[in-house]
């Protein structure tokens, strides 16, 4: 069953096509892989999925039924949606606690005011801040993380959503080994929860790995999409991603 | 004595207005340079009701809070969907509009000649003209509005205005609908200003435009940012000494016909240095 598709999804900056006329489908439960060179389109996918960005035209239909022309940032919650950046965007002014309190918390402004399921929240927090071992430094200020914790803390913030689908941009990148072995397990038990993952990633060697499926992306339009072991073989996608 | 007292006031009013706009600017991250105009809502709408209607102090004090309510909501919905500079532009170009308004409605707030004879307050036989009396009454206004704001900033809703300040994008994209919570914030902030508004035109009896101007607003920007910007501890530091300072600088001794313009002159120079080397204010826990 296909959790989130694209139809002839169009984002243009300046005339020049960033994703142009995509139709994908994700399975829900597997982990669905996007690659592609620098400038393919990839982040810009995902922004469009996260409300980030507006759609020029086409649709994106979550769980068979909803058809979306435009999505606004605080509405992605509700289809049950979460992600991280490519570029990590914590709240650097906040503790490493209120970082994922902040997401647990009633959204309503007047049940904001008068929170009342305060233990429940802090346990959550301590739940997914031990799972990526930064529970120790829950009073920290997020801006005095090194690079690795800040990618973890954002991991971190999207498992505190207890979402249907998360969008790992390049979770990866910058990360020690033992860094990216508790993304890796991470990633491996939400698939075990029957979660969605959508992963841009650009090591091959993880995409093999952890994906159940790819999309191969090129100036913004689908170049190939199937198992990592076939579609990785593919003359074209290692003409236009390796350079070969 | 009674100028010492007299200063307290002045500290109690400022400070009622440096906590409230910390709400919006510090916790936030909004730059807003409209708070003397909601300051000027309280005060005006005070001043009518006093001169013009039969009501008392505390009735004329809950319509200018009222009336602020109103008016920061409208202006609210507009300048919510703002960002950076642009919101900081928008909120300079309503306080020019209600400068405006009270400079030119001559027949409600009797334009630059200003309103005179406001009482003040009286409440179980207690009369506020005396001035002890009145600087007891400021105070616990402050101490209410302090406590108010702690209540604010130590919430879900405290937490959430922090992440706007942080990132808006991001905490909508956690479910958050931001419109609603700068209008909120920005409304609590503008009631809590039209309480200093109130508090200040019953103590001096005398209310023009000229102190509701976006200089005024400025004043009141500089208060927060010298104290210490998402710390309200740091907005009554930050009156404190603006308060005091300008009198401190009456007993330096400069030639006296250059007094008032070398007073001006060390305050900025204060205030400069301070910028470069103490960018977060005296306490404050987040940097513009």
């Amino acid at each position: 069953m296909k959790i989130i598709e694209t139809k002839n999804l169009v984002k243009r900056f300046n005339g020049i096509h960033a994703v142009d006329r995509l139709s994908i489908g994700i399975e829900k439960g597997q982990i669905t892989g996007i690659i592609g060179p620098n400038g393919s389109g990839k982040t810009t996918l995902i922004n469009l999925l996260s409300g980030v960005l507006e759609i020029d035209s086409g649709e994106i239909v979550v769980d068979g039924a909803e058809k979306i022309t435009r999505i606004l940032p605080h509405q992605v919650f509700f289809y049950g949606i979460t992600r991280t950046f490519q570029n990590v965007r914590l709240f650097e002014q906040m503790t490493v606690l209120d970082n994922i309190l902040v997401v647990v918390t009633e959204r309503n402004v007047f049940s904001s005011l008068f929170e009342k399921h305060i233990e429940y929240h802090h346990k959550i927090a301590e739940e997914v801040l031990q799972k990526v071992g930064l529970w120790e430094k829950k009073n920290q200020l997020a801006v005095n993380l090194s690079y690795g914790q800040r990618k973890l803390l954002e991991i971190a913030r999207t498992l505190a959503m207890k979402a249907e689908v998360y969008l790992f941009d390049e979770p990866f990148a910058g990360l020690f080994p033992e860094m990216r072995k508790i993304v890796s397990s991470i990633i491996q038990e939400l698939k075990q929860e029957n979660k969605t993952v959508v992963l841009i990633e650009h090591d091959i060697g993880l995409i093999r790995e952890l994906c159940d499926h790819i999309f191969v992306m090129d100036e913004g339009k689908l170049l190939a999409e199937g198992k990592p072991e076939s579609v990785l073989e593919k003359r074209e996608v290692i003409e236009a991603y390796l350079g070969e | 004595m009674e100028y010492l007292i007299h200063l307290a006031i002045l500290f109690a009013i400022y400070a009622i207005l440096g906590v409230s706009l910390n709400l919006v600017v510090g916790y936030t991250g909004l730059l807003s340079v409209t708070h003397a105009a909601f300051y000027g809502v309280g005060a005006y709408t005070t001043a009518i009701f006093l001169t013009k209607s039969g009501v008392g102090f505390f009735s004329s004090l809950i319509l200018g809070i009222a009336m602020a309510v109103a008016v920061s909501f409208l202006i609210g919905v507009v300048l919510s969907k703002f960002k950076g500079d642009y919101y900081a532009l928008g909120t300079f170009g309503f306080n020019t509009i209600i400068f405006a308004v009270f400079l030119n409605w001559q027949n409600l707030t009797m334009g630059p000649l200003g309103i005179p004879g406001i009482s003040k307050p009286e409440l179980f036989g207690i009369n506020f003209t005396n001035n002890f009396n009145f600087l007891v009454l400021a105070l616990i206004f402050l101490v209410l509005i302090y406590f108010a704001s702690r209540f604010v900033v130590n919430s879900s809703f405290g937490r959430a205005l922090k992440a706007i300040r942080e990132d808006e994008t991001v905490i909508a994209v956690f479910g958050y609908n931001t419109l609603y919570f700068k209008l909120v914030i920005f409304v609590i902030s503008a009631a809590m200003a039209a309480v200093a508004g109130s508090l200040f035109a019953s103590y001096i009896t005398f209310i023009d435009p000229s102190g509701f101007q976006v200089t005024e607003s400025m004043f009141i920007l500089a208060i927060i940012i010298l104290g210490g910007l998402a710390n309200l501890r740091g907005s009554i530091l930050g009156a404190l000494f603006l308060i005091l300072l300008p009198e401190i600088l009456r007993f330096v001794g400069f030639p006296s016909d250059i007094e008032a313009q070398m007073r001006q002159v060390v305050y900025g120079i204060i205030l400069i240095l301070l910028m470069l080397y103490r960018p977060q204010g005296l306490i404050g826990e987040y940097k513009l």
